[in-house]
């Protein structure tokens, strides 16, 4: 292993690069700024796309923007922000929680599917991605989608890259549709209320038409002493005070509006997984439907897993930490996702954790074997960060 | 519009093909007779038809796996069909398919409010969807012009938008998971209610993959609570680039409304002549629609109008009732009517980046003059998804060769200008061999190769999608009763553990 990642600076030295690589079989590991190690430790030489920097393309006026895959993520939040838009998937910074310092970039938020606590309202990274251009396995150099709004013409193979974590791919540029920023945000915190009744409120909130961008909950363990059932309301001045005020008419009981600044650290707090900062463990990152987040927790309980968790999505997202010993509850957990549905990913464990638990959810043998047909058409030469999803590499069969 | 020819070794075990599949349906579940296949030999785009082998109409998933086995083993190939209204001929058959219809599965499954999802059956109009839920206050947000046929698998194959999709997307953002069967029987499950995959997109291929990658009996669906009101307003420019203009200054200015929907003047012109809608006369009208409650309606509506304003408009109309709004709707709706009444037309539906709408609209009036054809352009103009009505008489052979011609020139401007050959309409046979326009040779390899990976025999609407040479060697691998894997790839090099 060098210890200077190869860096290249085009499109296609980065296309060489992987020919060579494919030539040879050699694997490489395929970073960003190298802020996200989510997945099992991988062998190989490191390549990183932050030379492929710059945003090539911002059209305020169409919502659109196109930048190079290794382009800092702040420096296309800050021009956004200077013509009053944004990325309104509110990707996780990843720092603070797995504890690693570089720069985060475009193009590692994009190939990790990155989205934070407005998913609810404004979708995934992957629903605001127009497009995509990617060199595959082979040293190809391809693109899918592009850089307009609607777009049905061929297979959806940006989307694909999306989350792919540069197993098929390692993508040199991306395209988004942006949205406006909100002139200002509020937040109404309810307190002292149990899981099941917090996800109730929130599902009744964010029933109504009143446009709820941010629906979590914090229990009490881990609010200071009382939990908090928190309402992110954004948009126009009067809109975000006409709404917050039916809302609490609505849901019935005590809610104190938090304003403003204020309002944007309760959810940097969530989106950050500021909570399990500092605390030892693994963390686990679990999707499921709404009402099941606290029906999860409460089994958890009754197994005995020692835990702390807290709810977003209006309880469809459970970030949980475990004891990092043993599976760290990977079977417990996984166990009751396959009679609810869902699905568990092992975001921050030791690597030796990393080395045996699946990190991510294990998929049904015929997609698992869809995976590895897709993989194998991609990167014949299994060299883009081989095993990393893939934890049990499998005889290749295109049937099941 | 070329078809591959028919599989001679199919069409002579015909009976003993549809005997096996009477088997598995019942007699009622499938239909062999021509004069009722008739219905089914084309779709929307109805310039092009063929008669199928037969039509099967499964009732529950698992007799469409029963279908999907016995094709697979027989080597049939299969035309999925939703309600039949492509515009672009995804779901016409060939001669030696099958059409498999999912017009009879079309059960409400679950309703879920406090998860805000709906699971039906996939055959279930688009339409229907919403009002299961209309009467709670709540609606299904893709809302194609053709939802009171259009099925969900067709709007899943498709990808498809409707006017409301600046602000909600089209189908793959409201898509939450799928059952499917794969192209040899075999049943899988894809998502549910709740967010995102834990591996690969499945779902963001299967969607917009036009019938190529599997049969979706089920979908999982994203509801939304109904915002409290909307209301239009409309605004006349006397230039195509002025509105133009506005449409970004609009969007720049931070707002973000449900639907920006653009007429140029021939379109008004039909309008006006057909149904009396009562526009103003100018070059370009806008129909811009918000919503919210009362007072943030007028303050989004008072903004826009000052926006425009600075544009020197025509004249500003904005909707104070419901009245006023179906007003101002009502000519818009009946645009592609209209223009139906003055002739045949080709409905294009290329998509361009917002800033080139007063060049390519330029453009377009210029090949209209060059192919000596009327055209009209109405469309969302918010999301740059351009519908140019090229008309032409369906009974001159010459001059619909003519339009088809044009259309071709459209659709490569708009892929000049930074756009697509296609924002919700798919590629289908019509645009097929178009591809290259947009994609390099590697490019379609590649989306070949997912097909591949999911239809190794290529039996899943294989004529469709790609040039018909450049799908060649892969459809011919196909042979009436193949083995299972006998075109599977070699076996992977070894991995680093
Ligand atoms: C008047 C009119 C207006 C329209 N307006 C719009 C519009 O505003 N926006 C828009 O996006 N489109 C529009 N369309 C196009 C069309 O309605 C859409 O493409 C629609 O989604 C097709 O649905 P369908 O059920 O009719 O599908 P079909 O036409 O039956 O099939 C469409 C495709 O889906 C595949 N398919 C069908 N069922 C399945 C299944 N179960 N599994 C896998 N694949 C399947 C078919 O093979 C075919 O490729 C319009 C069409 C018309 C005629």
């Amino acid at each position: 292993m060098t210890t200077t990642p190869l860096a290249p600076a085009s499109e296609e030295a980065l296309a060489e690069i992987i020919r060579d690589h494919a030539a040879r079989r050699a694997p490489l590991v395929i970073r960003g700024g190298g802020t996200r190690p989510v997945g099992p430790p991988l062998d190989g030489e490191v390549l990183t796309t932050t030379a492929l920097s710059g945003v090539t393309l911002y059209e305020p006026g169409a919502l659109t923007l196109v930048a190079a895959a290794g382009t800092p993520l702040a420096e296309i939040e800050a021009l956004l922000t200077e013509h009053g838009q944004r990325l309104a998937f509110e990707p996780m910074d990843h720092r603070p929680l797995l504890g690693t310092a570089g720069t985060p970039t475009i193009g590692g938020v994009v190939a990790a599917n990155v989205s934070g606590p407005r998913r609810i309202e404004a979708g995934a990274c992957r629903d605001t991605l127009l497009g995509a251009r990617f060199v595959n396995g082979k040293g190809e150099i391809l693109k899918s989608g592009g850089r307009v709004m609607k777009n049905v013409t061929g297979y959806d193979l940006a989307r694909l890259m999306a989350g792919a974590r540069g197993t098929l791919g390692v993508l040199t540029e991306v395209s988004f549709k942006v949205l406006p920023a909100p002139e200002t945000e509020a937040t109404l915190v309810a307190r002292g209320h149990d899981a099941h009744r917090a996800v109730a409120l929130l599902s009744k909130a964010l029933g109504s038409p009143w446009r709820v961008g941010g629906a979590g909950y914090l229990p009490a363990d881990l609010a200071g002493g009382t939990s908090e059932t928190r309402i992110r309301i954004e948009g126009r001045e009067d809109s975000v005070r006409a709404r917050g005020e039916k809302l609490v008419r609505h849901l019935g009981g005590d809610w104190e509006m938090v304003r403003a600044e204020e309002s944007a650290a309760l959810w940097r707090e969530l989106r950050e997984v500021l909570p399990f900062v500092g605390h030892d463990g693994a963390v686990w990152r679990i999707s499921l439907k709404p009402t099941d987040g606290p029906v999860l927790l409460d089994l958890l309980g009754q197994d005995g897993l020692a835990h702390h968790a807290f709810l977003d999505w209006g309880g469809g997202l459970v970030w949980l930490v475990t004891p990092d010993t043993g599976d760290a509850g990977a079977a417990i957990i996984r166990g009751h996702l396959a009679a609810l549905g869902g699905h568990a990913t092992l975001v921050r464990a030791s690597e030796n954790t990393r080395r045996t638990v699946p990190v991510f959810h294990p998929e049904p043998p015929r997609l698992a074997a869809l995976a590895r047909g897709l993989r194998h058409r991609f990167d014949p030469a299994g060299i883009l960060n081989p095993g990393l999803m893939d934890p049990a590499p499998a005889p290749l069969t295109e049937h099941a | 519009m070329e078809l591959p020819a028919p599989d001679p070794s199919i069409l002579a075990r015909r009976d003993a093909i549809l005997a096996r599949l009477r088997q598995a349906v019942g007699a009622e579940g499938l239909i062999t007779d021509p004069v009722e296949t008739r219905a089914y030999e084309c779709d929307a785009l109805s310039a092009y038809r063929c008669p199928p082998m037969a039509v099967v109409l499964p009732k529950s998933t698992e007799e469409v796996a029963r279908i999907m086995r016995i094709c697979h083993e027989e080597g049939v190939p299969v035309t999925p069909r939703g309600s039949g209204t492509s515009l672009a001929g995804g779901a016409l058959p060939t001669a030696d398919s099958i059409i498999l219809g999912t017009s009879r599965l079309n059960r409400v499954l679950e309703v879920d409010y406090d998860n805000r999802f709906i699971r039906v059956e996939a055959g279930r109009t688009n339409l229907s969807v919403t009002q299961e839920v209309e009467s709670d206050g709540f609606f299904y947000a893709p809302d194609p012009s053709s939802q009171l046929a259009c099925a969900i698998a067709g709007n899943i194959a498709m990808n498809s938008g409707g006017a409301h999709c600046l602000k909600y997307g089209v189908t793959v953002n409201n898509l939450l998971g799928v059952k499917m069967v794969m192209a040899d029987g075999e049943i899988v499950e894809i998502g549910g209610p709740w967010a995102d995959l834990p591996g690969y997109d499945w779902l963001a291929l299967v969607t917009g993959s036009e019938g190529q990658l599997g049969i979706v009996t089920e979908a999982v669906l994203r509801i939304l609570p109904r915002p409290e009101g909307a209301r239009p307003i409309l605004l006349a420019f006397p230039s195509n680039e002025i509105a133009g203009a506005c449409v970004a200054d609009i969007i720049r200015a931070g707002i973000l409304p449900v639907a920006i929907e653009f007429m140029d003047r021939p379109v008004l012109e039909a309008v006006e002549r057909f149904v009396g809608a009562g526009y103003p006369e100018c070059e370009a009208l806008l129909i811009v629609e918000v919503e919210g409650s009362e007072e943030e309606i007028d303050t989004e509506l008072a903004r826009i109008r000052a926006i425009a304003e600075t544009h020197d408009p025509i004249e500003i109309r904005e909707a104070r009732d419901e009245a006023d709004a179906a007003r101002i709707w009502a000519g818009r709706k009946s645009a592609f009517g209209a223009m139906g009444q003055i002739n045949d037309y080709i409905c294009l539906d290329g998509t361009i980046p917002v800033s080139r709408l007063p060049d390519v609209l330029k453009g377009i009036g210029d090949l209209a003059r060059k192919y000596d054809l009327g055209v009209g352009n109405v469309f969302h103009a918010g999301d740059g998804n351009m519908h140019p009505l090229i008309l032409y008489d369906a009974n001159d052979p010459e001059e619909f060769a003519r339009a088809e011609a044009m259309g071709a020139e459209v659709l490569r401007l708009c892929v000049e200008a930074g756009g697509c050959l296609t924002g919700e309409h798919g590629v289908g046979v019509e645009k097929r061999e178009l591809m290259p326009a947009q994609f390099s040779r590697a490019d379609l390899e590649a989306q070949m190769d997912v097909k591949d990976v999911f239809d190794p025999n290529w039996i899943l609407n294989p004529a469709k999608v790609f040039p018909l040479t450049l799908s060649a060697p892969r459809r011919e691998r196909r042979r009436p009763g193949a083995a299972a894997g006998a075109d599977s790839p070699p076996a992977p090099p070894g991995q680093a553990a």
